[in-house]
């Protein structure tokens, strides 16, 4: 299968081989060849964003739908530089993409060429591995190479920096067979020792408390499902970190909710009080631990990652098991099968009893209003009205993030597409795209702010150019709400620039771009006008406009600890001044 | 409550920062085994910036020039928790085939290489190879005003020798920096 052709179909051949059949891309003067091989063929669908980081996003929104890698294809130069917010995102979150930058011709490299930057430089540090292409003989292991590296272990993003020179020249093609990787080989079975060790810190625990990460997402849908199991074997409660969330059913009667700054209650405090934790593809963040000094001071530590590099990182762990979560759990559900240990019922009772307790404080109630729609009432409108569709769900960054990881509950993985670690603003549009093009008959919709949805405004056009449904669900408060919220906590409510002026009027925007716009204002007209959105076969800009001032709750304020979080009922207590909550060392936090 | 503070307190340490490594600071040797292709250097270099990792000293050539392997050499110092996650890190990277601390795992010999120059006439001249001979240093090159010396031996050797020339007459220095191995018959 040895074939001789220019290093742009080989590109193009790559991309067969490795079943990457959507492409997001934008082209300029340095990948002109590559552009002219896709334009002679039929197989990889071209999508044409209208921003460099669009197509990065939206690379992530395909892969993390689906669970395949993500490609992009940009120029040299500008189309390199705007890719490095995309890529950042990417490595946070452990998404698989691979980037196919064009470069100057080799004979240029170094003279600053017109669009020549050093890209494999500036990409090295957001980025798993980069290539720069010096050969039409390496250009097939690597793009090869590109994809393996993507996709195994903790998957990441890779860049290909491929010369114009390269690929107009001409080499033979071999496929992806029998290219073995000389240094990178990720361990995913588990060590066995290890994980009966962990099945018998299990069966004693008293106060076990399951807490899972977007490792379980990246290990596939079978990882999701051993989970599930394990959880019902154990009967231990679960809570999740924003990324994972989906893992496990929202419905499933163990589910303490997501965790960590703007998580429940129940889930806080289950992991500041458990006597043994399991962390499963978590990577213990600062949203998630608060105080590290007061975190979870009582319990023993399991954790299953398969980056060496994540256990004993931020939190000294008892057990650290790397592998890949779904052999690990495989290993871990058949283990506890077969030993059927004895668990201590009655102190699980007790636990749960606990737990019971701490649910009671409902505490992601909030104060309803009939004059103006909260913004919570609002997703949990969106979610009742949706929740029986094939949805997906995008985000942008802020109060609206959080407001939905707490209000659209998820039964499925794969389902909630947000930027975590690097929480980039203007994710979710272009995200929402690339899980349209994975998902064609989906229902996809961006919980937008205002604010973020903004930064990649200009990806409507690329959904409107494919016919692309998706729909854009803005929750307007006229602020950057998250910065107002901590400018309110932190800075005496000195709103310094966090007020959005000068917006545009939403609807016609939406009309401008050839779209449908909604405006809804009203809480007693919010189902209809939900229902007239979902129920539009094109793609919608709803602007829902929300109460301004609410606040995101419960929080954990920086620098506390897991039983130290606020809840609205006392930010709403006249005596309490909310801006004397967090104390001088909270305050150097981010 | 809020207004600015004339005097404000020292910052207190992060509760966000790792509630690891408040132990003592060690020094390491670790042996990096890398494939030797462009960027490579960058690699290693950029993360210990990037995560605010210490380098006290680097050495880099081809040692198998066949299969394109190269050997990094780096002292490092941190806790105890931040060089196992030092070790974890530069296990993360693509071209990196082997990461060994030869601190921990094998009773390592260290060397390093200097060139002293040193500038003097009479009595300073005597003094200077009397104490080279001690130190078992070279001279390589000599004008009737200067010595240039070379000098082999772990770093501790290599400082002393460089204090006891400053007085005479030392001029510059010239380290390779750490190369390191371990003893016995097996590599790492």
């Amino acid at each position: 299968m040895s074939k001789q052709m220019t290093g742009a179909e080989m590109v193009v051949e790559a991309l067969k081989d490795q079943g990457a059949d959507t492409l997001f891309g934008y082209p300029g003067g340095a990948v002109l060849p590559i552009y002219d091989a896709i334009f002679q063929q039929n197989f990889v669908k071209h999508v044409l964003v209208r921003h460099e980081q669009g197509a990065a996003h939206a690379a992530e929104g395909y892969a993390r739908s689906s669970g395949k890698v993500g490609v992009l294809l940009v120029t040299s130069g500008p189309g390199a530089t705007n890719t490095v917010t995309g890529l950042t995102d990417a490595l946070m979150d452990s998404i698989p993409l691979v980037c196919i930058t064009g470069q100057v011709p080799t004979h240029l490299i170094g003279s600053d060429a017109f669009q020549e930057c050093d890209t494999v430089g500036i990409t090295r540090h957001c980025t798993k591995h980069n290539y720069l292409v010096r050969s039409i003989e390496d250009l097939p292991r690597i793009l090869h190479e590109a994809f393996y590296v993507a996709s195994s272990g903790r998957p990441g993003p890779v860049v290909i920096d491929i010369p114009k020179d390269v690929q107009f020249a001409t080499g033979t093609y071999h496929g992806p067979k029998n290219i073995q990787h000389k240094t990178y080989q990720p361990q995913v079975k588990g060590d066995l020792a290890k994980i009966r060790h962990a099945v018998e810190m299990m069966a004693a625990a008293k106060k076990p408390v399951f807490y899972t990460g977007g490792g379980v997402i990246n290990s596939g849908p079978e990882a999701s499902e051993l989970l599930r199991e394990l959880v019902k074997l154990t009967g231990f409660p679960i809570t999740s970190t924003l990324m994972g969330l989906g893992a496990y059913p929202a419905s499933g009667d163990k589910w303490l909710g997501m965790l960590g700054m703007h998580g429940t209650y129940e889930a806080n405090h289950a992991m500041h009080d458990c006597d043994l934790m399991i962390a499963v593809g978590a990577r213990f963040d600062d949203r998630i631990t608060g105080r590290l000094d007061a975190f979870s001071p009582g319990s023993k530590k399991i954790h299953i990652d398969i980056d060496p590099s994540s256990i004993n990182k931020n939190v000294k762990v008892d057990l650290g098991i790397i592998g890949d979560v779904a052999h690990v759990l495989e290993d871990m559900v058949r283990l506890w099968r077969t030993s059927a240990p004895q668990v201590d019922a009655g102190a699980l009772k007790q636990w749960w009893k606990q737990i019971d307790t701490w649910r009671e404080r409902k505490s992601l109630a909030y104060r309803p209003s009939k004059e103006t729609i909260k913004p919570q009432h609002a997703i949990q409108r969106l979610y009742e009205l949706t929740k029986d569709r094939d949805t997906y769900i995008t985000t942008e960054v802020g109060q609206h993030q959080m407001w939905a990881a707490q209000h659209y509950h998820f039964e499925k993985p794969n389902r909630w597409m947000t930027s975590g670690g690097l929480g980039t603003m203007g994710y979710g549009l272009p995200a929402a795209v690339g899980v349209q093009m994975a998902h064609p008959q989906a229902l996809v919709i961006d919980i937008a702010g205002e604010a973020s949805v903004l930064m990649n405004m200009q990806e409507m056009s690329t959904a409107l150019q494919y016919r692309l449904p998706v729909k854009i669900f803005i929750l307007n408060n006229e602020y950057m709400g998250m910065v107002r919220q901590w400018q309110e906590l932190l800075h005496g409510g000195r709103y310094s620039e966090s007020y959005s002026e000068a917006l545009p009027d939403f609807v016609k925007l939406a009309e401008a771009y050839g779209a449908v716009g909604i405006r809804c204002s009203d809480p007693d007209k919010l189902d209809d006008a939900i229902l007239e959105m979902i129920d539009s076969p094109k793609a919608v800009i709803f602007d829902c406009v929300v109460e301004k001032a609410e606040n995101c709750f419960p929080m954990i304020p920086s620098g506390k600890a897991h039983n130290e979080m606020i809840l609205a009922e006392l930010s709403d207590d006249a005596g309490v001044e909310i801006g004397s909550i967090i104390d001088e060392r909270g305050k150097l936090l981010v | 409550m809020n207004a600015p503070t004339l005097n404000p307190p020292p910052p207190p340490p992060s509760p966000y920062s790792s509630a690891l490594g408040k132990s003592n600071i060690e020094q390491h040797t670790l042996s990096v085994l890398v494939d030797n292709e462009p960027g490579v250097l960058a690699r290693v270099v950029g993360l210990f910036s990037g995560r605010g990792y210490n380098i006290e000293s680097l050495t880099v050539a081809e040692v198998a020039h066949g299969e394109h392997l190269s050997r990094i050499t780096i002292v490092t110092s941190g806790p105890p928790e931040a060089i196992e996650q030092i070790g974890h890190q530069l296990e993360r990277l693509v071209p990196v085939h082997k990461v060994t601390d030869l601190t921990t795992h094998a009773r390592a010999i260290e060397r390093e290489l200097a060139m002293v120059k040193v500038r003097g006439k009479g009595d300073d001249r005597v003094e200077a190879l009397r104490l080279a001979d001690a130190f078992r240093a070279r001279v390589i090159d000599a004008t009737t005003e200067s010595f240039v010396f070379e000098l082999t031996g772990n770093a501790d050797k290599i400082d002393q020798f460089v204090e006891l020339m400053r007085p005479i007459g030392l001029v510059e220095v010239s380290r390779t920096g750490v190369a390191a191995i371990s003893r016995g018959p097996e590599p790492i």
